[in-house]
């Protein structure tokens, strides 16, 4: 009885070992470049975080599926379940960096995340890619070098939701009076020194209306808001939060129309279900991600029609989905533009990725060839500025789906690039960052 | 045969109130220093430092601090995670807003801190005991939640609350490499590891031991309960505040509020319930256990070579932790040290068993 025990404790290691040792055999053989995929599909931020993380893998398999990988380069991927939170994020980190040809870029999907692996990354030499997330003074890439938040910030959509309700207000909010009711962490706190900013410039009254996580319990907040009657609201929302503050805020009749959303919290599973009683909700886009394009078909056709999706069928187009396949693009884009320079069809270091997402240059027919025409305007990075371009418009649900609702907008960067300066000087400071030349 | 003490004889008080009597022990553990101190630095990756090692001290260290003043006195607190915060934000301040600090005296000075939050919440331990003390210490633990997110001096007024620490130095020397970090790390716990088993074994530790046991009996023989009680408040917040520190600095580098929220708090106390209550050991069991686990069952199916969802292998791993939480307080409530010292008799009496 006992040695038949331990016959099969060893039987059972020795399986475990071997499988080891083939998995990593398996993984050594073949060129590929690995793309760690941190994402959360547990936790309050899984309605969110589902989403996205299909849209991430779907154009992986899809740039496999379609032209078997970057210059026959396959992309391989890994998925880590980091829950939104900080240390389980900073374990799939320290998982994956390493990983076949080295990770050729972390999107961390959560800003608590990037504020932890941003000084990690700086020393191990990944580059971090949070479009419209993450530190919003990481736009300067003389003291962020391995940092690119591209295509936006939260600076950058607060700008433009202010933009958009100047216009409803015939070009001015002097005497106005604008509430931010965010989710109280460091993501729901980014964009208050813009805001602060702007407020004092133009004149408007700017009220902050803090909501504890996970964000279930608003009554109160919204109570205060009906007291209060601001002319606006922008909604620094996400996970189950948004449903959770439409409701509250239909409870205490506040007009959905005059809420603005943050894009995380502008997607099709926070308004679904709520249906007509979210009807007038506004929210912001990165770039144009509410379109529906080619990369959308193609999806169906290589990936989904043979049964290889990450997700349902039926959330392909959504614009949580969309922005996670953009994300993959602009990862893939990187590592094609770092193979034009460091040699086709050979995997990259992670150092050679992050000149690839340092020299992005993303015209509007190259868009239109990757699928991406009508979702994207022309993108462009620099050693200097690591968001690239940022655009946003304004889409608005009718109850069953949402609508563009306005014209293309892009920052005003009066006010965001003397903050993202300042800012970024301080972070230098406080880390001894010495800032390197652009020129 | 393992085990054999035959020939062991002790012959003054001194080597019979050694801190390990038994030689085959003291061997043990010097072989074990030898390879946390020299052979983990030599061989683990960084990966296993990072995720691994580092984590695993830090919270053994923390559940050590809970260990005394909930296995040991008796007080049960759900506070744990305000304490970590308030070495952590405390350790970052001094840090932060004195020129030149030197890191060792930012990380005890986190810990002095947490020692007066500590005593100062421990107060109401002297009218009210059991759960409604629980309920007390858990709020210090909003407390402490509210505070740290909302004033905004705490975190030196970073825009988004989130605060971040610059290279770790000690006297010239840096600690940069995940095997400095290491180091630096075991060396504290090695220290405070043997001061509070130090304690526990004094004076000082009987009368907590007292007081968990019957504190109106304790009080008759002579005991003095706010001496008893706050002292356990104040040696636990210390050691707490330490590791809270480290947490931050060391583990984490750059963090926010939720890094200390009341999950931490539930999980240090399920590491001492798991690893042994009133046990320095069980500390670190408990700890190993949680780190551990969690990681093991997210890279199990990978050996193995079955491709598991993300999503399904988190909610697995939830499923299996709680299982073995009950299977534990079922079959062995006294945790994983109390099988260790199970092992540790019989290994004594092995093979000739009475």
């Amino acid at each position: 009885m006992q040695l038949r025990k331990i016959a099969l404790t060893v039987a059972v290691t020795a399986a475990g070992l071997s499988a080891l040792a083939t998995s990593t055999l398996a993984q050594a053989q073949s060129a590929e470049q690995f793309i760690p995929l941190l994402v959360y599909r547990t936790g309050q931020f899984a309605p969110l975080g589902i989403p996205w993380a299909d849209g991430k893998q779907d154009y992986l398999k899809l740039v496999n599926a379609r032209d078997g990988g970057v210059n026959g380069v396959k992309l391989a991927f890994e998925e880590c379940e980091t829950a939104y939170d900080a240390a389980k994020g900073v374990e799939c980190y320290e998982r994956l960096k390493t990983k076949g040809s080295g990770a050729s870029g972390f999107d961390p999907q959560s800003t608590g995340i990037t504020f932890a692996v941003t000084d990690k990354a700086y020393a191990d030499k990944v580059a971090i890619e949070t479009m419209g997330y993450g530190l919003s003074q990481s736009v300067d890439g003389t003291v962020f070098e391995w940092n690119f938040p591209l295509l936006g910030t939260y600076w950058t959509a607060a700008d433009v939701m202010l933009q958009d309700i100047a216009k409803k207000e015939k070009g001015s909010l002097k005497g106005k009076k604008i509430a931010l009711v965010y989710h109280d962490s460091p993501y729901g706190k980014e964009p208050i020194p813009l805001l602060q900013k702007r407020a004092a410039a133009e004149g408007f009254e700017l009220a902050l209306y803090p909501v504890t996580p996970p964000g279930v319990e608003q009554k109160s907040t919204w109570l205060q808001i009906r007291q209060q009657r601001p002319d606006y609201v922008l909604f620094w929302s996400a996970g189950v939060m948004t449903p959770a503050g439409i409701r509250e805020a239909q409870a205490s009749g506040y007009p959905r129309e005059k809420i603005y959303a943050i894009w995380w919290a502008g997607s099709d599973h926070d308004v679904k279900d709520l249906g007509a009683s979210a009807k007038g909700y506004n929210a912001v886009t990165v770039h144009n991600s509410a379109a529906k394009d080619k990369v959308h078909d193609e999806l169906r056709k290589f990936v989904y029609d043979k049964g290889q999706g990450s997700g349902s069928a039926a959330s392909v187009g959504s614009l949580a989905h969309t922005r996670g396949m953009m994300i993959s693009m602009l990862q893939v884009e990187a590592i094609r533009a770092a193979q034009d320079k460091f040699g086709k069809g050979k995997a990259l270091t992670p150092e050679q990725v992050r000149w690839g997402f340092e020299n992005l240059d993303l015209t509007a027919d190259r868009l239109k060839t990757l699928g991406f025409g009508e979702i994207m305007r022309p993108v462009k990075t620099s050693c200097s500025n690591h968001m690239g371009t940022d655009w946003a418009r304004i889409v608005q649900w009718d109850g069953g789906k949402w609508n563009i609702t306005s014209d293309w907008y892009q920052s005003d960067k009066t006010h965001i690039d003397p903050l993202v300066k300042e800012y970024a000087a301080k972070y230098a400071k406080e880390k001894n960052v010495k800032p390197r030349s652009c020129s | 045969m393992f085990y054999r003490e035959n020939g062991q004889f002790k012959s003054s008080y001194r080597s019979d109130l050694a801190l390990f009597p038994v030689a085959q022990d003291r061997w043990a553990l010097l072989a074990l220093a030898a390879l946390a101190f020299v052979a983990v630095p030599l061989l683990a990756s960084d990966y296993a430092f990072r995720a691994v090692f580092i984590p695993f001290l830090i919270l053994s260290l923390a559940a050590m601090g809970l260990n005394i003043l909930v296995g040991y006195c008796g007080q049960i607190s759900l506070g744990t995670g305000a304490f970590m915060a308030v070495g952590a934000y405390a350790a970052y301040n001094l840090q932060v807003r004195i020129e030149g600090m030197p890191l060792l005296l930012s990380l005890l000075g986190g810990g002095l801190c947490a020692t007066l939050a500590g005593v100062l919440f421990g107060v109401p331990s002297l009218r009210i005991r059991g759960l409604y003390l629980a309920v007390a210490t858990l709020a210090a633990q909003f407390f402490m939640d509210w505070f740290t997110n909302r004033v905004k001096w705490v975190t030196n007024d970073s825009s988004s609350g989130s605060v971040s620490v610059g290279a770790l130095q000690i006297g010239g020397l840096a600690f940069e490499t995940p095997a400095q970090k290491y180091l630096l790390c075991l060396s504290l716990v090695v220290l405070f590891g043997l001061m509070a088993k130090n304690l526990v074994r004094g004076a000082i530790g009987r009368e907590w031991m007292a007081m968990r046991d019957m504190d109106v009996a304790a009080s008759v023989i002579g005991i003095r309960p706010v001496y008893a009680k706050l002292s356990a408040f104040a040696v636990s917040s210390f050691i707490v505040g330490v590791a809270g520190a480290l947490w931050g600095f060391v583990h984490l580098g750059s963090w926010e509020p939720a890094a200390f929220g009341i999950d931490k708090s539930l999980q240090l106390l399920f590491m001492i319930i798991i690893g042994g209550l009133g046990s320095i050991a069980g500390s670190f069991f408990g700890a190993a256990f949680i780190v551990l686990l969690p990681l093991l069952l997210n890279h199990v199916p990978h050996w193995l070579g079955l491709p598991i969802s993300t999503a399904t292998a988190s909610h697995l791993e939830h499923m299996i932790f709680g299982a073995l939480i009950v299977f534990f307080l079922i079959v062995e409530p006294h945790g994983l040290a109390r099988l260790w010292s199970t092992a540790r008799q019989k290994l004594r009496l092995w093979p000739f068993p009475h």
